[in-house]
């Protein structure tokens, strides 16, 4: 499953831990989100990079206390249908801070991909070889939207305000 | 009329390109119909009994002439020649090809039309007062507000898949319209006891397997805050709407379980963190939008004259079309003009390619190029001059279009049904076309007066049968399509979902039953001005159970 950051697909440096693994030193790991819950204090203290696997049906409220700590959190979209994460990654970004990754996992396909940048991921597990090889290419198909979101695009009603170029009556359709 | 700018002409036609590659990879196999089925119905695209159905949005019930002639022009060119007007202001087109979509789409783009939002788990297209903006009770126009809110939800990042659909409505006039509260988050636009005009928030509506009414989770909203609030609205649906069951996954299964008050905590909670933010609405952001709204040049004229009202004197035809289909204007000497899309026999809210160029080119001449449609499935010209509603009037009579019969027992609302629908248990469409033969004399349908029947050919109620007058609700029983009945219900300032009368009728008695109803009104009112739906509240329903099954 390629996974794509700054827009390239890259190799996955993490170690995904399982529930009763041993958890090895000094790697980047991701750790389901009970066992983080359980051994927290441990984990944070541990050297090395850590990260998350947050369900889509937890608040993500609960992560408060430690979102200094993580390095990542990924998100679930069991289904490509089943999109709670996107209102999980916003709150994480918004209303939380967070400045670590953000990574997508689980269903995730091409015509998701504009979606998951502005709502705040930045790290995608894609499901297709040939979904990921058109990654640059689908985030291009959009040059305007019209709400805020994490890629930093102004809205069309700012740019409407900011700038002149938007025509108006005399263009009428 | 909302003008499109660059940036909504750009928004539209890159949305026609994404959708044109996804319908290539599809028909190359490339996306399974798994995959395809969330993407082709965020575009609009269902699939029927017999074939694709492609349901174009037609905002909060406003067409220019122009985009009329285009809709005909995709009912001629890709489509059987005609279209159906539905109870949520769209137009759908039943019998479109998969691989020709694109393209339709793409001539509609060209007059800023699109099928985005119309289906899927996702904010479907806004509504509002078919008389927004010339309604004489109205506060100001809800369009408006309709329109800050359409762009903001319009492939929102995060609320695109969305545990069900999700429908928003907007009245700001005295009266109810627009039927607020059958929809899932609806604003009414009203004045608070210092004159300040805010939005009173209902949350929770919708009909289907298990109807309930919008409740109230707070009276006041300042204009500045309405699009935070939607925010917190729909984040709040996002995370905690059920998504185990299609069944219990609407907003309304969710503020009933939780209710409506801890509901509406868990909303104002995430509304506190959010309402000062980017979502924040200043004067400049709604000036902005309502600059692009325009409005008719009107002339100065006077209420009620000669030409007009020495009409009506001398023609009995056009006076009963004017005391049914013409209402009162907010400008002194204009009038809105219904036009009914219920002949008898024909299927509520089709109109034909023929009709509707027709219809563009009255509004040309007529109604300042504008049109409307209702959710009752009806058209309307919006600013027709009182002196000109004699020529209107005989305009739409040689078009069929002048047919008195607005509000009226055989002005039914009726879903596609079983003839279309892949969802549906029974027919509707030849149930509302059997009632409007039994009730072809008009003097009948006078003397009966205003008498809604709501028809839907299963559980999903999209022809609103719960909030029908008459509610006609298809169901199947081994194999073969019964009717339940429903009295009492209505949509409007007053909701209130019908009750059940009895056990199912079969197919064949169901305007036998409908006529017992009608005649049981007639024997039981007061006089001539009780209505329908006044004397079942005085009576209740049971002296009319007592006659209908009596008789059967």
């Amino acid at each position: 499953m390629p996974l794509i950051e700054n827009g390239r697909i890259v190799e996955d440096r993490h170690v995904r831990v399982g529930p009763d693994d041993p958890i090895p030193e000094r790697v980047p790991i991701i750790v389901p989100a009970q066992r983080f819950l359980a051994e927290a204090d441990a984990l944070i203290r541990r050297d090395g990079s850590l990260g998350i696997d947050w369900p889509n049906d937890r608040r993500v409220a609960e992560l408060e206390p430690w979102l200094g700590h993580l390095a990542l959190i990924a998100l679930n979209f069991p289904k490509f249908k089943d999109g709670r994460a996107y209102s999980q990654a916003r709150l994480l970004r918004e209303s939380y801070g967070f400045g670590g990754t953000l990574r997508a996992t689980g269903d995730v396909l091409r015509d998701q991909f504009h979606f998951l940048v502005r709502a705040g991921f930045d790290s995608f597990e894609v499901k297709k070889p040939a979904d990921a090889a058109v990654f640059a290419e689908v985030l291009a198909r959009y040059s305007v939207y019209y709400q805020p979101g994490a890629d930093g695009r102004l809205p069309a009603a700012r740019q409407r305000l900011q700038s002149d170029a938007a025509p108006k009556i005399s263009e009428a359709v | 009329m909302y003008i499109y700018d660059s940036i909504d002409r750009t928004f539209v036609t890159e949305r026609v390109a994404e959708f044109r590659d996804q319908v290539a990879r599809r028909l190359s196999g490339e996306l399974t119909e798994d995959e395809f089925k969330p993407l082709r119905l965020m575009n609009g695209v269902y699939l029927q009994l017999h074939a694709y159905m492609l349901r174009i949005a037609n905002p909060y019930g406003t067409l220019s002439s122009q985009q009329l002639r285009r809709l005909a022009h995709v009912a001629r060119r890709y489509d059987r020649g005609y279209g159906h007007f539905t109870t949520r202001q769209n137009i759908q087109f039943h019998w479109i090809k998969l691989e020709e979509i694109p393209d339709a789409l793409a001539d509609l783009a060209e007059v800023g039309m699109h099928g985005m939002q119309t289906s899927g788990n996702n904010v479907r297209n806004l509504t509002t007062d078919q008389w927004a903006g010339v309604a004489p009770d109205e506060i100001e126009d809800p369009r408006i507000w309709a329109e800050i809110i359409r762009q903001h939800v319009t492939l929102h990042p995060e609320f695109s898949f969305m545990p069900r659909k999700f429908k928003i409505c907007v009245g700001t006039a005295a009266h109810d319209r627009a039927a607020l509260r059958i929809h899932d988050l609806a604003f009414r636009l009203h004045r608070n006891e210092a004159g300040e005009a805010g939005f009173e928030v209902m949350v929770g509506g919708g009909l289907g397997r298990t109807p309930f009414l919008a409740q109230t989770i707070r009276p006041f909203l300042k204009k500045r805050d309405l699009l935070s609030y939607v925010e917190a609205v729909l984040r709040t649906y996002n995370q905690f709407g059920r998504r185990d069951n299609i069944w219990k996954a609407r907003i309304k299964i969710l503020v009933h379980d939780l209710g409506a008050e801890a509901f509406a905590k868990e909303v104002e909670a995430e509304w506190q963190t959010i309402k000062d933010g980017p979502l924040a609405l200043d004067s400049a952001a709604v000036a902005e939008i309502a600059s692009r709204f325009v409005y008719p040049d009107y002339e100065a004229l006077e209420d009620s004259p000669p030409a007009f009202t020495a009409a009506r004197r001398a023609d009995p035809q056009f006076d009963r079309w004017v005391d049914n289909a013409v209402n009162n204007h907010k400008k002194p000497g204009y009038a809105i003009v219904t036009i009914s899309l219920k002949p008898e026999g024909g299927t509520p809210g089709d109109a034909t390619a023929v009709q509707m160029d027709a219809l563009a080119d009255l509004a040309d001449r007529y109604s300042f190029g504008e049109i409307r449609i209702g959710h009752e499935q009806n058209l309307a010209l919006p600013h027709v001059a009182q002196r000109d509603l004699p020529a209107v009037w005989r305009a739409l009579d040689a078009l069929g279009l002048a047919i008195p019969n607005i509000g009226l027992v055989s002005d039914i609302i009726a879903c596609p049904g079983l003839d279309y629908c892949s969802l549906a248990n029974a027919r509707s469409i030849p149930i509302a076309q059997e009632i409007t033969r039994r009730f072809r004399d008009l003097d009948r349908q006078r003397e009966l007066g205003r008498l809604h029947i709501n028809i839907s050919g299963c559980i999903n109620a999209c022809g609103h049968h719960h909030v029908g007058h008459i509610g006609i609700l298809g169901v199947e029983k081994n194999g073969e399509e019964f009717y339940q009945i429903t009295l009492g219900g209505k949509a409007d300032d007053h909701a209130e979902l019908g009750a059940l009368i009895g056990p199912a009728v079969p197919y064949a008695k169901v305007a036998d039953v409908v006529e017992d109803i009608a005649a049981a009104y007639l024997a039981l009112r007061t006089s001539r001005d009780e209505l329908f739906i006044d004397t079942l509240k005085r009576t209740g329903i049971e002296p009319f159970r007592d006659r209908i099954y009596a008789a059967h």
